[in-house]
């Protein structure tokens, strides 16, 4: 049998055996020769500190009171891991990307930093994980006092053991985990230790199990047919138990501190998340392997009556097997002192990161004014934080009495940290939830943990009165912490947890809804719940108004004259600087504020760098990376203002064709009545005279022949109306086909003049200058010259001189030509010449001979040659100048 | 008969064919050509008949009629008016505008001249 003593002689070999591994990974990490320690299988093995002495002792008792239930506890977790990729992954990526040094740093940066709710959820997980380490020293003491020889007894008192293993963990904790502090708040040296231990629990789970199996039973087969025959395997399963503890492990799994901080703190790279989906699972499969033989084993060769608790160390004793039985006491001890060690840094990190260093903070003043070295606060209020987390949990121990079995108590904790969980999960997943929701789901959810699963754990007439049990506070029946609301026949624990975790859930959604999140509640929402989403950080600082002395010295009184000096320098050499004092740049501003959460966390490290930067908590970043939040409502009014756009836009074509085909409308009438006046008004002479004619004896010969004149004179002005309206509506129509010929353009001229019935017949003289030398041109000849001869005709009706003349010229202008008809007319009054090119547009038509269409046939032509005709008024009379194009001059050259 | 007529034309072989026609009923004949003095051509001579066209230089046909049924004095005056446009809307707008008699161009001399008689009768 070994004593006590030489059991303690093992346990204080083995943690210095640990303390030397923490020792040299720590210092192999500092000279960078550490990249060993952070591997997949060490990130693994340290998730495996969610295997406590409550897993290692504690299952085979659950198992051998409940059966198959305990499954329930490896069965959460490996959901979790199975199902990494969905919410793991990305409670992960934030809490990497956010420097979150804890769960209640994570909340409170989801929450627009708030420290209010930072300091709600320290209290809450010091409060609920306090009875997990009185778990711990529970096991401990129990698995000591197994060895004390029934001969000596209290030669170590239980109380007296339970205090001595706390003070040794105390230290231990502080030793380890306080030697130092750095930004990402990792702890190489601790990682190591409990992925040491990790193995040390499963080889000594496995090594009892093996044992009782082949060296007990005889072999698998006669295993099992134990199994059957015992109890074990006719207790039938519970459903809602099975589910709601299934939920509650996983929920626990997420939200403890501790798994947080080796789950997320302590990870180096998200891939290995990958590799611990399987191998996490496994290695609970493993630790879940030999439960049942031993509870079976157990149950058959102890005596009635031993607690089954400790079935891993008492079936190796009672079989003689002393050093098995100490490789099992190991290993409890292995899973209590991790459990321990990384619960009792994550819970001193969030307390004095959230608790001690604001209060003393703003005792001390704010920002750059800081006296003295922060650090020193920092690490006495760590340490100090560490004492008192386990003296609680030493106190609950005591005060509980250890009367519980191991299983109650861990689930005890497993619903208080579990309240945790909506505020996360919602704060992963739902932009909508706010800070104030998170605040009063969290309080709610407490609330009723405590009432109905922590005070009533103490039993009894402890804290809450046995009236209280039977009757409900102050008689009210619906207020009975087992049966709240009436709802009687629940199991405890299911009872509690349904009702702490779906009231937290219902007030945190419902204040969600009814509360507006801040700008930067907003921000930092879109920025978990889009992680995937975003590369980078977006928030940062405004740089420029911040000073880099006054960023020193914060930083030297915070981490240290020497970490910050390497800092700055580090940093100063980076941007190209000599000396020690960088520019203020954002992205110095943010490593800077990820340095010192590591030391104050996030909160405190925002509002001190928002302090020294103008007191902005909300830069020009910010507001683009709220923008950025906003960006589908903005996309989407944008899509709607495009839509209004476009619809006002095709509105305003439509009004423009709508006036367009008005217009034409109205063209069309006017053309259309016009036509019919140019038409009716001759045949109205004609008729009128024919009728004359026929119906009037009387009539002389003068009058006869006047009339007949008149008759036939509107008969060649009907005809010439015929012939222009149709060439007229040819040539708009361009369905004219030129016909090109190469000539002289003092011929065409000539020609022309000839037509219009000489230079001499009429009395408008017409004088053609010739040029000198020959103009030739290719172009259509005889559509030039009905141009030429419009616009002598014209002259030769409209100009009114006492002698009239005309003068046609051609002149050289750049590449082409002009030709000028210049009459001594009286010129066209201004407001009728931008409309002498009109249709149906007549100026002083005395005979009314003219139609209107002359030189609108004029200008026609002249476009289809490539050319033009312009006016231009004269002192002395009007000038009508035919332009040639270039091309038509020199395509005969 | 010394009755009054004023022919509001501007066409001037229309103006010889109504001339030729009115005065050898023993009208007595004006013309006039300008559109925009037609109003204060007709307060001058106070005709018994005006014979209008449509378009005019200077002031078209239906503002000329509005303008003299504006006056109460012209308001029964007998106004037979001649129109080359032969659209429809036309007739409608002189009717509107009090229009004694509308007729579309080429008339023929029986029909104008009935018409003129028919005029004389009912103002008097």
């Amino acid at each position: 049998m070994i004593s006590v003593n030489q059991l303690l002689g093992v346990s204080l070999a083995y943690v210095a055996f640990l303390f030397a591994i923490a020792f040299f990974a720590e210092r192999a990490s500092i000279r960078g020769k550490g990249s060993w320690l952070r591997s997949p299988m060490v990130y693994t093995l340290s998730l495996s500190i969610y295997c406590t002495a409550w897993t290692f002792y504690g299952a085979v008792g659950y198992a051998a009171r409940s059966g198959m239930e305990f499954v329930t506890i490896y069965l959460g977790p490996s959901l979790v891991m199975i199902g990494w990729w969905w919410v793991l992954r990305k409670l992960v990526r934030i809490g990497r990307a956010q420097r979150a040094t804890s769960v209640a740093d994570l909340i409170s940066a989801r929450y627009g930093k708030s420290n209010l709710l930072a300091i709600v959820v320290t209290v809450m997980a010091v409060i609920g994980v306090t009875p997990y380490i009185a778990l711990q020293l529970q096991s401990v003491t129990l698995s000591l006092s197994i060895f004390s020889e029934p001969g000596q007894p209290d030669s170590l008192s239980q109380a007296a053991a339970a205090f001595w293993v706390a003070v040794g963990l105390v230290l231990f904790t502080v030793l380890f985990g306080t030697r130092n502090l750095n930004a990402n708040e990792r702890h190489d040296g601790v990682v190591i230790a409990i992925a040491v231990e990790a193995v040390v629990k499963l080889v000594a789970l496995l090594a009892v199990g093996v044992f009782v199996v082949w060296g007990v039973a005889g072999g698998i087969g006669p295993m099992m047919e134990r199994i059957d025959n015992s109890t074990i395997g006719e207790w039938s399963m519970d459903r809602s138990r099975w589910a709601a503890l299934t939920v509650l492990s996983a929920a626990a799994f997420l939200a403890l501190p501790r798994m947080f901080q080796v789950m997320v703190v302590e990870n180096e790279d998200e891939r290995h998340l990958q590799i611990a989906s399987w191998a996490f699972p496994l290695y609970l499969m493993l630790m879940s392997l030999f439960v049942v033989p031993i509870a079976v084993i157990g149950l058959d060769i102890l005596p009635a009556g031993s607690n089954p608790d400790l079935f891993v160390l008492t079936v190796p004793l009672a079989e003689g097997q002393g050093g098995l039985a100490t490789l099992s006491f190991l290993g409890g001890f292995s899973s209590a002192t991790s459990m321990v060690i990384v619960a009792t840094l994550a819970l001193s990190t969030m307390v004095s990161n959230h608790v001690v260093m604001p209060v003393w903070l703003s005792t001390q003043g704010t920002g750059a004014q800081v006296s003295g070295d922060v650090r020193n606060v920092v690490i006495l209020a760590r340490r100090a934080s560490i004492l008192m987390i386990i003296f609680f949990g030493y106190v609950y121990y005591r005060l509980s009495g250890g009367g519980a079995a191991l299983a109650a108590i861990g689930l005890i904790s497993f619903v208080g940290v579990a309240q945790f969980l909506p505020a996360m999960l919602g704060g992963i997943f739902w932009r909508g939830a706010t800070r104030w929701g998170a605040l009063a789901g969290l309080i709610v959810g407490f609330a009723v943990w405590v009432f109905c699963s922590l005070l009533p754990s103490f039993g009894p007439d402890a804290v809450l009165s046995a009236a209280v049990f039977e009757q409900g506070i102050g008689g009210v029946s619906w207020l009975r912490p087992q049966a709240l609301f009436g709802i009687e026949g629940i199991d405890p624990t299911v009872h509690a947890m349904v009702w702490s975790l779906s009231l937290n859930l219902a007030v945190f959604v419902a204040v969600s809804l009814a509360t507006f999140p801040t700008p930067l509640e907003r921000l930092q929402g879109a920025q978990f719940v889009n992680i995937f989403d975003h590369s980078t950080q977006a928030r940062g600082w405004d740089a420029a108004l911040a000073t880099s002395e006054d960023l020193m010295i914060m930083a030297q009184r915070i981490l240290g004259p020497a970490d910050a000096l390497s800092l700055f320098r580090a940093e100063a050499k980076r941007q190209g600087l000599t000396g020690h004092l960088p520019e203020p740049t954002q992205g110095f501003l943010q490593t800077l504020e990820r340095e010192l959460s590591g030391s104050v966390g996030s909160a405190t490290a925002h509002a001190m760098i928002s302090q020294l930067v103008g007191g902005t908590s909300v830069s020009v970043e910010d507001l683009m990376a709220v923008a950025d939040e906003s960006a589908q409502i903005l996309e989407y009014s944008n899509r709607l203002e495009a839509k209004s756009a476009e619809l006002s836009r095709t509105a305003r074509q439509l009004r423009e064709a709508n006036q367009k085909l008005t217009a034409l409308s109205v063209q069309k009438d006017a053309f259309l009545g016009q036509i019919s006046h140019e038409l009716r008004t001759p045949m109205t002479s004609i008729r009128s005279f024919s009728e004359i004619l026929r119906d009037t004896d009387t009539l002389d010969q003068a009058e006869k022949t006047k009339y007949a004149s008149i008759i036939h004179g509107e008969t060649i002005r009907l005809t010439r109306l015929l012939d222009d309206l149709l060439d007229l509506s040819v040539l708009e129509n361009g369905q004219v086909s030129l016909n090109l010929e190469n000539g002289n353009l003092n011929d065409v001229i000539a020609q022309a003049v000839l037509s219009a019935g000489g230079a001499h017949t009429t009395r408008l003289r017409i004088h053609h200058m010739q040029s000198d030398q020959d103009v030739p041109l290719s172009t259509d000849l005889d559509r030039l010259r009905q141009v030429f001869i419009n616009l002598i005709t014209n002259a030769q009706k409209y100009c009114v001189a006492a002698t009239p003349e005309l003068t046609v010229e051609i002149l050289q202008q750049g590449g082409g030509l002009q030709v000028v008809f210049h009459d001594n007319g009286v010129p066209i009054p201004s407001e009728a010449r931008a409309l002498i090119f009109e249709k149906f547009s007549r100026i002083n038509d005395k005979d009314g001979s003219g139609a209107g269409l002359g030189l609108a046939i004029c200008r026609e032509i002249m476009t289809r040659l490539g050319g033009d005709i312009t006016y231009e008024p004269r002192a002395d009379g009007n000038a009508f100048i035919v332009h040639l194009p270039g091309r038509v001059a020199l395509a005969a050259q | 008969m010394g009755k009054h007529v004023l022919l509001v034309e501007d066409e001037i072989n229309i103006i010889e064919a109504m001339q030729f026609l009115l005065s050898r009923e023993g009208w007595d004949v004006d013309t006039h050509s300008d559109g925009a003095t037609a109003v204060d051509k007709v307060r001058a001579m106070k005709p018994d008949l005006v014979v209008l066209d449509y378009m005019l230089p200077g002031k078209n046909g239906i503002d000329i009629l509005s303008e003299l049924r504006a006056d109460p004095e012209f308001a029964r005056l007998p106004i037979l008016m001649l129109t080359a446009r032969g659209q429809g809307r036309d007739r409608e707008q002189a009717e509107k505008a009090g229009v004694s008699r509308f007729m579309t161009k080429p008339f023929s001399n029986t029909e104008v001249m009935t018409a003129v008689r028919d005029l004389v009768q009912l103002a008097q």
